[in-house]
């Protein structure tokens, strides 16, 4: 059997050995986490236009990210939001607080090689290329919104 | 002199000490009792995680010697290897001693090649002690192969966890203990695997070959041995390990196992199991050399596995290959 048969077969009958993972389970558990965080967004919101009632509801929507990022960013300096995510998945990294912790957790992890080499470079290891995507698609979508 | 692919240590190098250190989730595992230093936290009193497992495996050094009783200065040489980039866990340990240094790199399958060749500059009795050491730390080996520690991702399941800890041990031409009988060495192997998350399946055909060359070249079968035992294929590794064995006429029965399937607890949820250079070389130093002494075990066919990866390859979209060496280990004769 030549080369490329045989690493054709072996994947193919790795493949089937592979245990499989539970998908309703895990799309519950990140529906529901992802439901609350959302709900928790819309409570600080609505705590801020109840607080500051001659606020612009947009500046609100602003102060409502702030909040969020900043709780992220904390539980995972406090190293929660990883257990968090280990047990909702993309419940807990869709929302902004899963962007949010992306980056704070790389600047933790490279804290020791320094502030500029270390935590600056290494901070969008993980969230740079959510934010290349986002612009590109962004100006595509931009270019498409000239025409139409 | 090489048959095939095997080298057989007719003087008998003796390992005449052995000592492990692990990490407290590693403590915590199956092997727990056995270990002769768990570390109360994974940063062992030092600033970085790097340092950290640096410290590791000075300690496994220092410890291997002062069990097999000799002196730094009996040290003909050290040979180390570790999971991190131009292995500074071993190089850097090293400049603390004042011994010469061999750096090796052979992945998780680091500590059988250093007892392999150190089993060969023992038995031509070019060195008289040598010593042996490897280490892996989880958090060193998630930051250079994956993801930041803090990352709220969810781990697949094929996935394996990289073992904190560190084993050495002192190879001589005199002394008690297990003896080594034999080495084989082990071609790379790769049939095609690019998921990085799978390295058992990745390892698994090196074991099947360094296995078959062992058996060809020595004559023997499984049942000669008392226990048989891979590195770290983990769960799905050491099954599939077992499927390509049958595949080639040889079955693996109740004698065979792998320390990265047996490291930790159900309840540890490390899904395939452990995995690192410290995997095997713990496992060997803390339980298998200590049945050995006991004589519960008369003879071992130790198997560490190899992932030859690296990230920037396996990025390019290259497979990973791997490799496998196998040391027979036996208890010394009356």
């Amino acid at each position: 059997m030549d080369r490329k048969k045989r690493d054709q077969a072996y994947n193919k009958y790795v493949n089937a050995k592979i245990p499989k993972t539970r998908p309703w389970p895990s799309l519950f558990n990140s529906f529901w986490v992802g439901g609350v965080i959302c709900c928790l967004g819309q409570g600080i919101n609505d705590l801020i236009l109840l607080w500051f009632p001659q606020m612009a509801e947009q500046s609100a929507w602003g102060y409502t990210l702030i909040v969020l990022i900043f709780f992220a960013s904390f539980l995972t300096g406090i190293g929660v939001y990883d257990k968090i995510g280990k047990f909702a998945g993309g419940g807990s990294i869709v929302p902004i607080t899963g962007f949010s912790n992306s980056i704070s957790s790389a600047a933790l992890e490279f804290k020791n090689e320094g502030i500029i080499y270390g935590m600056c470079v290494k901070m969008f290891t993980i969230a740079g290329p959510v934010i290349v995507v986002g612009v590109v698609a962004s100006i595509v979508v931009g270019i498409i919104y000239l025409f139409i | 002199m090489m048959k095939g692919q095997t080298i057989f240590f007719n003087n008998k190098p003796v390992i005449t000490g052995a000592y492990s250190i692990v990490g407290p989730k590693e403590g915590g595992g199956n092997f727990g009792e056995y270990f002769d230093y768990v570390m109360k936290d994974d940063r062992f009193g030092e600033e970085t995680y790097e340092k950290a497992e640096r410290k590791m495996i000075h300690q496994a050094i220092s410890g291997a010697i002062e069990k097999s009783k000799i002196k730094v200065a009996d040290i003909d040489l050290i040979l180390a290897g570790d999971l991190l980039n131009q292995i500074i866990s071993s190089s850097y340990a090293a400049r603390d001693f004042d011994v010469a240094f061999l750096g090796i790199f052979g992945a998780c399958s680091t500590i059988a090649e250093s007892l392999a060749m150190a089993g060969c500059l023992i038995n031509g009795k070019q060195c008289k002690n040598v010593v042996c050491s490897t280490s892996s730390h989880f958090s060193t080996a998630e930051r250079q192969f994956r993801f930041p520690l803090e990352l709220g991702n969810q781990r697949p399941p094929t996935s394996q966890w990289t073992v904190t800890g560190a084993g050495g041990l002192v190879v001589s031409q005199k002394g008690h203990g297990p003896v080594l009988a034999s080495a084989t060495f082990g071609k790379v192997v790769d049939w095609g695997i690019k998921d990085v998350n799978n390295m058992g399946a990745a390892m698994a055909p090196a074991a099947m070959d360094t296995m078959l060359a062992h058996f060809r070249d020595t004559g023997r079968s499984p049942e000669d041995y008392d226990l048989i035992v891979t590195g770290d294929l983990g769960k799905l590794g050491s099954e599939i390990l077992i499927d390509l064995l049958e595949d080639n006429g040889i079955k693996l029965g109740l004698n065979y196992n792998d320390c990265g399937q047996m490291y930790f607890t159900r309840k540890q949820a490390t899904l395939c199991g452990g995995s690192g250079c410290a995997c095997s070389a713990t496992v060997l130093n803390a339980y298998i050399i200590k049945k050995l002494i006991k004589k519960e075990y008369k003879r071992v066919l130790f198997m560490p596995t190899g992932a030859l990866m690296s990230t920037t390859a396996s990025q390019q979209g290259d497979s990973i290959p791997g490799v496998c060496h196998a040391i027979v280990l036996e208890c010394e004769e009356e």
